[in-house]
């Protein structure tokens, strides 16, 4: 059972705005249906205690002192007032100043504990049946009598129970109205707030596949936070689409060329009967798909690089642990075995947010870039400045002249640049990994040379200093 | 109606401890091998009763009926002592001192009874469901229609005090009335005239300067207007003041007409009756419409208060009726000191008797 509702209330949010209701209304109903009785009985026991001290006061009243003796003649006026309970038995008892009843029922019993003359109500019993009583006592000083006259009213319970019932009653009725208007105004209220979601389901059903645009978010609050994660991803989504069709318009904008390049030469080697012609035609093609594989190897790394740099969870990273892994891993050491590299490396950590095969796939990039075209001899180093952390590789050459920099800035830009040399690619590379981490590249001239490093927002070193 | 008596045995022996008081009558109804029997306690003549009875009974083989017939003060007194001592006694109480009935049911006496016929009775007929008033019957004047001229027929109470003014006044010492000390219902009808109007205080001073005669009951009062010994008659029950007139010429009545006190008797089932099933049986035949023809045949509802059948012309406007209703304000009737004060009243009117 309780699973059940459980699962109920888990499935679905109307189900639980309607359990909840329901509770409210239960433990409400209750609350209120006690505090009616209470107030019911209160307002009746009050409500018959007045009664009752009328209806005393009024045969008090009609006491008078004839010959040295207190005469009553009953008023029956009081005893209509009593007969406004009309399904109630009236007791009485009039007492005289000796403590002798005078008239009226010897039965009722005044209680022990109180002093006699004192006016007021107690609860009783009058034949079997629960009562309540009222006292009212009246001073005679007269020439013949002197002394206090106690009259004890008293009315079973039957009227004030039900007036106790019919108050409790009533406040039951209201709150079952009040309570079926609220379960009317919670069904209406959870229409509402449920009518922007199913327009936003509505909205998504019937979208273009391709569609990422965002949505409106012309929507209550507590829906626009949905809107905006659902936006936020659909962007994600629309960014990885684009690199997605920039990468497979690009890898095969840039495999054509050589390949076509590699079938000619291949063409020319089958016609070619020439040895040392044939010779040198090997040796071109070795080498065209030498630079090849090379192509291919980048554009997988470009792949990788912008696939994690959306996917991939950011770490703390040291730069200067990039640096040397790649340094270490000497993959430039088989394209370049003549270069000689110079590390540049601080005592203290850099460290910035990041992931970590990105980065070294970018650094990779900025070396070999700086074997192929650069000057040596070649540095490679960390920095860390004014919040900013930087990785960077430094050779010895001008760089690139400003016409082509600027081209290449632009063509990082664009999205459907061709990109006809492997450096392009590289600088690519490292372009859209720096974008990734909050970073950008940045190429300058330096004193000494061509400098191009990535520069991130640097992440304070814990305490313990973990520098390695 | 004393002729009763001498059909039926009198002054029986009472099983109860209360010795000193005894029924008028006793009679027994129904089959005698009946295995049920249900006792009745009443102040209603037996004559009077007994078709009602009868007519109760002939549905109802296996029943019989113990009828006692008793003075209204000693059905009281009776009843009170054996409730007090929790002892079964009748199963059906009905009297016409019926602030003798609310003090009994005041004192948790009475056992309570609901039914679809108990339903349709007014509220002023019935007290927390445990008292009913099962007739009506008006307290009306009795005037004899040969010694009583056309022209001093008091329609009112009014008339009355006319007739009683003057010092020669023919009706002196010849106008009775109940004596409250003796009846019940005497005492009822005088409270309720001293409660209804103050008509009430100069009649008695009147029955006090003229002589007026109080006598113990219905049946003395008719006989004796009957007779000529009295030539009015004042607060008789209608009812046995119809029966009378039906048979005998000399017997005048009236419905004062500037208000006419009604009585319903009241039925209350005692909450010790051994036969408590066959009472509310029997009540719920009195209130059906069965048993109120019956009633009506016997006169015990007054024909001459229902309007519709109106035929004996001396119908009156419902607004001059005083119905007697159920209520605990009759308990003030029966105030010992309240009761004291207006029996002394009453002696130092009638200070003869």
């Amino acid at each position: 059972m309780a699973s059940r509702v459980h699962g109920a209330s888990a499935s679905s949010l109307t189900a639980r705005v309607a359990l909840g209701v329901a509770l409210l209304l239960v433990i409400g109903g209750v609350i209120v249906a006690a505090a009616a009785f209470a107030y019911g009985r209160e307002g009746a026991r009050s409500a018959y205690d007045r009664l009752l001290l009328g209806a005393a006061s009024d045969i008090a009243s009609a006491i008078t002192v004839q010959d040295g003796k207190p005469v009553l003649d009953l008023p029956v006026s009081a005893f209509e007032l009593l007969a406004l309970a009309p399904d109630d038995r009236i007791g009485y008892r009039i007492i005289g100043p000796d403590g002798a009843t005078l008239t009226g029922y010897d039965e009722i019993a005044l209680p022990s504990g109180r002093r006699g003359t004192r006016n007021g109500f107690f609860d009783g019993d009058f034949f079997g049946e629960p009562a309540r009583f009222a006292v009212v006592s009246k001073r005679f000083a007269e020439r013949t009598f002197t002394g206090t006259v106690v009259v004890v009213v008293g009315q079973t319970l039957r009227a004030r129970t039900e007036m106790a019932y019919d108050i409790t009653r009533k406040a039951l009725y209201v709150l079952a109205a009040s309570g079926l208007a609220m379960a009317l105004l919670a069904a209406v209220v959870v229409r509402a707030v449920f009518r922007p979601l199913n327009a936003i389901a509505a909205g998504l059903t019937s979208r273009d596949p391709h569609d990422l645009t965002p949505l409106d978010t012309s929507v209550p609050r507590e829906t626009a936070v949905m809107i905006q994660a659902l936006n936020g991803f659909m962007a994600r989504l629309d960014r990885q689409m684009g690199t997605m069709r920039h990468l497979i318009s690009d890898t095969a904008h840039q495999l054509r060329t050589p390949v076509a390049a590699l079938r000619a030469q291949a063409d020319l080697f089958a016609e070619e009967t020439d040895p040392g012609r044939r010779e040198r035609i090997a040796s071109r093609l070795q080498a065209r798909s030498t630079s090849l594989g090379h192509l291919l190897d980048q554009l997988l790394s470009q792949a990788l690089v912008i696939h994690r740099g959306d996917a991939a969870r950011r770490e703390r990273i040291d730069l200067r642990a990039i640096a040397l892994d790649v340094f270490e891993e000497g993959d430039h050491a088989v394209l370049y075995p003549q270069a000689e590299i110079a590390l540049d490396l601080g005592n203290r950590p850099v460290e910035i947010l990041g992931d970590e095969p990105s980065l070294k796939e970018a650094v990779k990039n900025l070396l070999s870039n700086a074997l192929k075209h650069g000057r040596p001899p070649v540095r490679m180093g960390t920095t860390l400045d004014a919040g900013r952390a930087s990785i960077w590789v430094l050779d010895a050459g001008c760089g690139p002249d400003a016409e082509t920099l600027a081209g290449l800035g632009k063509r990082f830009a664009g999205p459907s640049q061709s990109r006809q040399s492997s450096s392009g690619l590289g600088l690519a590379i490292a372009h859209s990994v720096a974008g990734s981490f909050g970073g950008e590249l940045v190429l300058s001239a330096a004193e000494g040379g061509f400098r191009a490093a990535l520069t991130f927002p640097a992440v304070l070193p814990t305490p313990a200093g973990d520098a390695e | 109606m004393r002729r009763v008596r001498s059909l039926i045995l009198c002054g029986m022996a009472l099983f109860a401890a209360t010795g000193a008081i005894a029924q008028e009558v006793v009679e027994r109804l129904g089959p005698e091998t009946a295995d049920q029997t249900l006792v009745i306690r009443s102040t209603t003549d037996i004559a009077v009763f007994r078709p009602v009875v009868a007519l109760f009974l002939e549905a109802r083989p296996d029943l019989r009926v113990h009828y006692e017939q008793w003075g209204s003060n000693d059905l009281h007194r009776l009843s009170r002592a054996d409730c007090r001592a929790r002892r079964p006694g009748a199963d059906v109480v009905i009297s016409s001192g019926v602030h003798q009935m609310v003090q009994l049911v005041n004192e948790a006496c009475a056992a309570a009874y609901v039914s679809r016929e108990t339903e349709r009775l007014p509220a002023a007929l019935k007290w927390r469901d445990e008292l009913w008033g099962i007739t009506r019957e008006p307290a009306v004047i009795v005037y004899n229609r040969e010694l009583v001229p056309d022209a001093d027929i008091p329609r009112t109470r009014f008339d009355l005090l006319d007739l009683l003014r003057p010092a020669d006044s023919a009706y002196a010492g010849r106008v009775a009335t109940y004596d409250i000390e003796q009846s019940g219902l005497g005492y009822l009808f005088a409270f309720s005239d001293a409660r209804e109007a103050t008509t009430f205080g100069a009649l008695q001073e009147s029955f006090g300067r003229t002589g007026a005669v109080s006598t113990c009951c219905s049946a003395d009062l008719i006989k004796g207007v009957a007779e000529g010994r009295y030539l009015i008659a004042y607060n008789v029950l209608g009812s046995y003041a119809q029966s009378v007139q039906r048979q005998d010429d000399r017997v005048g009545m009236i419905l004062p007409s500037d208000y006419t006190l009604v009585l319903s008797r009241a039925l209350m089932v005692p909450r010790h009756a051994e036969n408590g099933e066959g009472a509310t049986e029997f009540l719920d035949f009195l209130l059906s419409g069965a048993g109120r023809r019956a009633l009506r045949d016997a006169l015990l509802i007054s024909p001459v208060l229902d309007r519709e059948e109106g035929g004996e012309g001396e119908g009156v406007s419902p607004t001059v009726l005083r119905p007697i209703g159920l209520s605990p304000s009759l308990l003030v009737a029966l105030d010992k000191h309240t009761r004291e004060t207006f029996m002394r009243r009453w002696r130092a009117t009638f200070p003869g008797e």
